[in-house]
């Protein structure tokens, strides 16, 4: 009894439970971005809190956004002069930074309206989604297109937001790419200007 | 006269400063059309002392009035833009003829055309609800010197007018000589020796430059403090996003794919 017990628990876990955790999201990027529209629609009505809203966005982003890829792809070419342990501490570094940057960029909308409107595959690698955020009496319409990177077919992972073609990926490489140089190629000043955002 | 001589002198300051590159903030070549285009600095230290001038101003000045106009209700606020827009796009026809661009150079003298005369001297946008003639990107000198080849040159900030590179900056004199709002206002010369017509009709040119700023300003509220509030170097910033807005102008296209450069993507796997 026991045993059969233990066997229903192993199957519903890990057969069920499990999978249903890392394929909550649709491998089609088209409608995975659709999901993540729709998810975030709920996690930014009025009604939230501040602070559910960052957890959610949180949980969501380290599920759906490649925080690994995009760090790696921000430092440029200095990643290559890192040293393991360096890189190891940008990677926990930047993570904490997207995420308060990322929580922060989005609880600024209340409500938001965003029509997902077609996918343009690139390569095995990478699927282009196009969107759009509809206008407030604040602010016009806006495109947003989405670099879904799709290696794992599986699992795709969102790279980049491009926002009226501006590519925020791109903007933040370059961010760094100044912090670094300006401190002549100091690497550790980006490291304290990451934590002091982090901690601010 | 004495303005004649201040733009000819900035003219030319300019293009002998285009060789300038001294400084370092985040130089990256941009894809398409400017793919010789670089984001050298020409003096960053002045370009950052000049922008938090900017800011400054910003702050005390501009951001305040931006604030004030959102009072004004929504479908007043939207035909003030759409007028100003419908001005704005005697501007754009001269650099669409410039380019060569003449499909673009017919959409947008039908859509004025047309929005000033069924459209109330353009309040209202008729030309894309009836007619369909799309709004299509605004167009400056600077963009058409950048189809025509041009490189950009240096990046540097101006007091007040912002970030802008030496191509842009001819761009902005050269807009002034293209702009036939700004003849229309400035059709003659006054005896006092300043450009300028005998009723300072030329006043209404400044009044529309400046309404077109608040404009702006009041549309990007919410984002500029998102901005601030998210950079750990709001400099390079705003440089990242000038330049990569005015590639995509340059390029004529709305499309992602055409303007950014992925080949840094394509190396870093992590699954």
């Amino acid at each position: 009894m026991k045993k059969k017990i233990f066997i229903i628990v192993f199957v519903v876990f890990f057969g069920f439970i499990l999978p249903n955790k890392s394929n909550a999201y649709s491998s089609d990027p088209k409608q995975f971005i659709s999901e993540i529209v729709d998810e975030t629609k709920k996690i930014l009505v009025k009604t939230n809190s501040q602070a559910f809203k960052t957890t959610k966005l949180s949980e969501m982003a380290l599920e759906t956004v490649d925080i690994k890829g995009i760090g790696y792809y921000t430092l440029g070419s200095y990643r290559k002069e890192l040293s393991d342990d360096q890189l190891e501490e940008y990677l926990v570094l930047f993570e904490k930074y997207f995420l308060k940057s990322f929580t922060s960029r989005l609880t600024d909308y209340s409500d938001p309206k965003i029509d997902v409107l077609s996918a343009e595959v690139l390569n095995p690698k990478y699927t282009i989604v196009k969107s759009i955020l509809l206008a407030t009496d604040k602010r016009p319409e806006v495109k947003i297109d989405w670099r879904v990177y799709t290696k794992d077919p599986n699992k795709p992972l969102i790279r980049d937001l491009i926002i009226e073609g501006l590519s925020l990926a791109r903007t933040q490489k370059e961010e760094f790419s100044s912090v670094i140089e300006s401190n002549n190629g100091d690497i550790t000043k980006l490291f304290t200007a990451l934590k002091k955002f982090v901690n601010k | 006269m004495i303005r004649k001589i201040i733009y000819i002198s900035i003219f030319t300051f300019l293009l002998q400063t285009s060789s300038v590159i001294a400084g370092s903030t985040g130089s990256e070549e941009l894809k398409g059309i400017s793919s010789q285009d670089t984001a050298e600095e020409c003096f960053e230290g002045f370009s950052r002392a000049m922008f938090e001038f900017n800011l400054d101003l910003d702050w005390a000045i501009f951001k305040p009035i931006a604030k004030g106009y959102r009072v004004i209700p929504l479908p007043i606020r939207k035909g003030t833009g759409n007028t100003i827009d419908n001005l704005r796009s005697l501007l754009t026809l001269s650099n669409n003829i410039l380019q060569g661009d003449f499909r673009g150079a017919g959409n947008t003298a039908g859509r004025f055309a047309i929005n000033t005369t069924v459209g109330i001297l353009g309040i209202f946008d008729p030309a894309a609800h009836l007619f369909g003639l799309k709004k299509q990107g605004k167009e400056d000198f600077g963009q058409t010197m950048g189809v025509w080849g041009t490189n950009s040159g240096c990046y540097f900030v101006l007091p007040i007018l912002g970030p802008t590179t030496i191509r842009d900056s001819v761009g902005l004199v050269g807009n002034v000589f293209l702009d036939p709002v700004f003849h229309i206002t400035h059709n003659s010369e006054i005896h006092n020796g300043l450009l300028g017509n005998d009723n300072y009709s030329e006043h209404n040119y400044y009044y529309y430059r400046g309404t077109s700023a608040v404009d702006f300003r009041s549309k990007n509220i919410e984002s500029f403090d998102s901005l601030e509030r998210n950079s750990i170097d709001l400099y390079a910033t705003v440089k990242s996003l000038y330049l990569q807005e005015r590639n995509i102008k340059i390029a004529n296209t709305q499309s992602s794919v055409e303007t950014q450069d992925a080949s840094d993507w394509e190396e870093i796997d992590t699954n």
